[in-house]
């Protein structure tokens, strides 16, 4: 069966309250999802009380706030700080969500920071994306042309060109996949929403030859048809694309070549 | 713990290049129910308070008849499908699945084929 429950190791417990800043009137407290793989604790989540006068608005800055004042050991993936690397995406007050581009203020009471849902965490709040990627892998997400190729750049008409927007703008940062319950459940074969996005990228793209193969690829009960267009993909999403439909204009090609 | 490559482990045993039929067939069912619910519920209600003879004749009737199995045929056909996708969703054990869907696609057979049975049986005059 699907596991509904989380194993026995991985329950969550109280973790520690971690000292509060000194002479610091306006505080927020965070609630931080500790998990480490050198001691056989399980998950924890700690407190942190953080100095809102002497932090930056966003999420993240609060994170990196408390690891280089109050707690060197906390581990997230962090880099370009402007929504466009997708590394720090993590479940923040219950939605998956970038770090780096979600207010501190549009969060009620304590901020509770988990790592995205249902996946292996290799420390902290970093997930391991060795399958996420794979999967990516596993679509050949490149341009792939049998034409003889030509003496310039491969032209493509404004309107076709308009085909892959709300596409190309994906920055797998995996908080659609991480939200969706198909994929918690199938992770193994359904291949989630925002690696099927990428495929329907070059699905739409008319500079690509190998649409068939493509959709022959992608024809399965498992790796498409596991979307019951639960929509978590398209509410979730940080950069405001719609995952579902490009889902569902996949399923359309399907049918497409077939009637 | 498998040392199978990442990229192996994601292609697992390739597309199974099926799943459309399944996928349209049950848009179409879902897409014929519709009608078919509406006159069904509202033939029901409106034979609230009606006699044994009263539902044989209205059975019996030809038109009746054949929207009755296409009903049936519809919704037995249509929780087929959708079952099936409940049980590969959340059954994991490959000897476990195949015995619940082969289950279901033979109660969903055998129950749709004695409703329409029973239909025929009354519409052809029969006991």
């Amino acid at each position: 069966m699907a596991e509904f429950a989380l194993p026995k190791n991985s329950k969550v417990k109280d973790g520690k309250a971690w000292p509060k800043p000194e002479g610091a009137t306006n505080t927020r407290d965070f609630k931080v999802y500790r998990w480490s793989p050198d001691d056989d604790d399980n998950p924890r989540v700690d407190t942190y009380t953080v100095d809102m006068d002497t932090c930056g608005p966003m999420v993240l800055d609060a994170l990196i706030k408390i690891k280089n004042e109050i707690d060197p050991t906390l581990t997230f993936r962090r880099s370009c700080r402007e929504g466009v690397c997708g590394s720090c995406a993590m479940n923040i007050g219950g939605t998956n969500t970038l770090a780096c581009t979600s207010f501190n203020a549009d969060f009620k009471g304590d901020v509770k920071i988990y790592p995205l849902p249902h996946q292996q965490v290799v420390k902290d709040l970093v997930p391991d994306m060795t399958h996420f990627f794979a999967q990516y892998r596993e679509i050949e997400p490149w341009l792939k042309v049998d034409s003889q190729a030509p003496e310039r750049e491969r032209l493509q008409s404004v309107e076709d060109r308009e085909k892959v927007d709300g596409l190309w703008e994906c920055i797998l940062c995996a908080c659609c996949t991480t939200s969706c319950p198909s994929y918690w459940w199938n992770e193994d074969r359904y291949l989630g929403p925002a690696i099927l996005l990428q495929a329907y990228r070059w699905l739409a793209d008319s500079r690509d030859e190998a649409t068939g193969d493509r959709l022959d690829q992608l024809e399965d009960p498992f790796r498409l048809y596991r979307c019951h267009t639960i929509m978590n993909c398209a509410k979730t999403c940080p950069k405001n694309l719609n995952p579902a439909k490009a889902i569902a204009e996949i399923k359309k090609m399907m049918l497409e070549r077939q009637l | 713990m498998s040392m199978r490559s990442p990229l192996g482990r994601a292609r697992g045993l390739g597309s199974a290049k099926s799943g459309t039929q399944h996928w349209w067939a049950q848009r179409l069912t879902a897409i014929a129910l519709v009608p078919l619910t509406i006159w069904f519920v509202i033939a029901m209600v409106a034979a609230t308070g009606s006699d044994y003879t009263t539902a044989r004749a209205f059975i019996g009737n030809p038109v009746t008849a054949v929207l009755l199995v296409l009903l049936i045929v519809a919704t037995f056909h249509h929780a087929q499908l959708g079952l099936q996708v409940v049980i590969e969703d959340y059954v994991h054990t490959k000897s476990v699945e195949i015995a619940l869907l082969l289950a279901i696609k033979g109660a969903a057979i055998v129950l749709a084929l004695a409703a329409i049975f029973a239909v025929l049986s009354i519409a052809f005059g029969g006991a």
